[in-house]
């Protein structure tokens, strides 16, 4: 196998050769590995990719220009929609984001409350990944364990907060609904099952000699060519970067807990999968964390925001409660918002998921831009998918792990 | 690290440099012109500074400052763990040289900033509009663009008129 693979990797196809015929064929934007709407304009020779051109923006509803007609509280259930398989991880990027801009600071229960769930949802999406890329590849029983599992965890979703994908839970200062104790108990009973379901999909792929052939020397990139091209999240961790959000710009309640950072050595599809796999296993492992560290007290800051609420609406209210300190969002040009921009990161599921907003003073974001991780993985695939075949294109699409609601915008 | 860095760039680029600032504790740099932006990413992909955060652009045509677009690079070095973001202000129908030969992610930052903003990278391998056809008319993030079209497209006209007809008959 070895042998193979390392033959079609050092032959170069050049366009002087007399019987070089190239072709080209658009693939998607309907075909299912393209996991939503991505079209690729793919040059082949044969079955090896000469050029490959990615077209996007099927999917584009113009989020940002939208968000600059908002509040900053409107613009909270918009996140949602970005990467819609782990939307607490967008809400909880943006809402830090504003909450750096204000100098709000979500009591530790809040803290801990969104990193639990943040870590819910990575492992949610991390099983929808290894579902689909499985089943491109053509394990089907994975995809259905896979499905399995996931379930249960949106189902503790819909405990939480009552809904299942876009949940909008986490919210400017904190969290929306404190969590019952018999809901914890029950994510806290499900750490030890999922550990042995991880076993269980390992058993099924990690040794599969089809899975090692199709996934072992392709789509290889070295560590200077993944951060040049812009790559975050496991696909760069894969190439033994040891880049986390969560380690370098910590954020809520991750500078509390104990957790490692996963990473790969060679680069490969294969490399990133067992990143990804670890990677859940430290997430569980947070989870466990967070439920036995979980503090008690309020679980949203006193001065934050509410979801469409107005100042006009929002004084009156305050001032019976006997609250000083509020903030609310008027749209006349009063400076109750700090003027200046600033850009904050998270770690999605899919790599960084950055905002950069720009005040001017009102309450609405004058300019909100999203730093979308699928975005910058697509404008790498040219990279990765040249001198493959048709085939394994479908399995680099797959590793890199691309959601077109987040990419589009 | 940032103050040995600051001094080194004062050093080098004194000239080009308008205001250097903190907000929040994130450190940036205005720059006074847009010529000098080429050789000071070079400068700075050399001091370890390799991975390029984003790219985007600011259209401050309602804020009255004597400058149309920002152009906004946060770089950050892993290495180093050390971020700085850089602005670059730009006239109306000024064009920006581009970033993608020492930064291959700025491609689709440029592409979409080209699209949604309408300033030009000079020396961009592909520069045309990503997100939206290319039939598109208009840059829709700029102030001036309405969110809401004066003119409807046809199939919403024909619905508020099939509205009307159904609430002739008493159907709401």
């Amino acid at each position: 196998m070895p042998e193979r693979k390392l033959q079609y990797k050092e032959e170069l196809f050049s366009t002087e050769d007399p019987f070089f015929t190239p072709f080209e064929i658009q693939m998607g934007p309907q075909h299912p590995s393209t996991h939503g709407v991505l079209k690729l304009r793919l040059v082949l020779e044969g079955e090896r990719i000469v050029d490959c051109e990615p077209e996007i923006g099927f999917l584009h509803r113009g989020l940002e220009k939208l968000a600059e007609s908002m509040s900053y509280t409107q613009v909270l259930p918009l996140t949602d929609r970005l990467d819609y398989i782990s939307a607490m991880n967008n809400n909880t990027g943006y809402a830090l984001a504003v909450e750096r801009l204000l100098g709000i600071e979500p009591p530790p229960r809040g803290k801990f409350l969104r990193t639990m769930v943040c870590e819910l949802a990575r492992v949610a999406s991390h099983l929808l990944w290894l579902a689909t890329h499985a089943l491109d590849i053509g394990a089907m029983t994975v995809f259905l364990y896979c499905f399995r599992e996931r379930e249960k965890i949106l189902d503790f979703f819909e405990d939480i907060c009552g809904a299942r994908l876009t949940v909008s839970y986490p919210k400017i200062g904190g969290v929306r609904l404190d969590v019952e104790m018999g809901t914890l108990e029950r994510i806290y009973d499900f750490l030890p099952e999922m550990e042995k379901r991880l076993e269980e999909y390992e058993g099924l792929l990690s040794e599969n000699r089809i899975w090692l052939e199709r996934t072992r020397g392709v789509g290889v990139i070295s560590a200077e060519e993944a951060i040049a091209y812009g790559l975050t999240g496991p696909s760069l961790r894969g190439s033994g970067v040891e880049y986390d959000v969560r380690k370098h710009f910590p954020y809520d309640a991750y500078p509390d807990l104990d957790f490692e950072v996963p990473i790969g050595k060679n680069g490969d599809i294969y490399d990133r999968y067992l990143c990804r796999l670890k990677e859940m296993r430290q997430s569980l492992r947070i989870v466990k964390q967070c439920i036995e560290k979980m503090p008690s007290g309020p679980v949203c800051a006193e001065n934050s925001p509410d979801l469409d609420m107005l100042i006009s609406k929002r004084a009156p209210v305050a001032m019976a409660k006997g609250e000083i300190a509020f903030i609310g969002f008027p749209f006349e040009r009063v400076n109750l918002v700090p003027f200046g921009e600033l850009y904050s990161a998270v770690e999605g599921a899919k790599g960084e998921l950055g905002f950069y907003i720009v005040s001017d003073g009102t309450g609405k974001p004058y300019r909100l831009h999203i730093r979308a991780p699928s975005f910058v993985h697509i404008s790498a695939l040219p990279k990765l998918a040249k001198g493959h075949f048709l085939a394994d294109l479908v399995s680099i699409i797959g590793t890199l792990d691309i959601v077109m609601g987040e990419c589009d915008r | 690290m940032t103050e040995g860095l600051l001094k080194e760039i004062f050093e080098n680029f004194n000239q080009e440099i308008f205001e250097v600032g903190e907000f929040r504790g994130q450190l940036y740099l205005i720059l006074k012109d847009r010529n000098s932006i080429k050789p000071l990413m070079r400068f700075l992909k050399e001091r370890s500074f390799n991975h390029l955060q984003t790219l985007t652009a600011v259209d401050y045509s309602q804020l009255g400052r004597s400058y149309r677009f920002e152009v906004v690079y946060q770089l950050y070095s892993i290495s180093n763990r050390c971020a700085l973001r850089v602005r670059v202000p730009l006239k109306e129908e000024e064009n920006i040289e581009s970033i993608v030969e020492e930064y291959p992610s700025a491609n689709f930052f440029e592409r979409e900033v080209f699209d949604l903003f309408g300033i030009r990278f000079t020396g961009h391998p592909d520069l045309k509009r990503i997100l939206l056809p290319a039939s598109w008319k208009g840059h829709p993030l700029r102030k001036d663009y309405p969110l809401e079209p004066e003119e409807k497209p046809e199939d919403f006209l024909s619905l508020k008129e099939f509205k009307e007809i159904l609430a002739t008959h008493g159907i709401k």
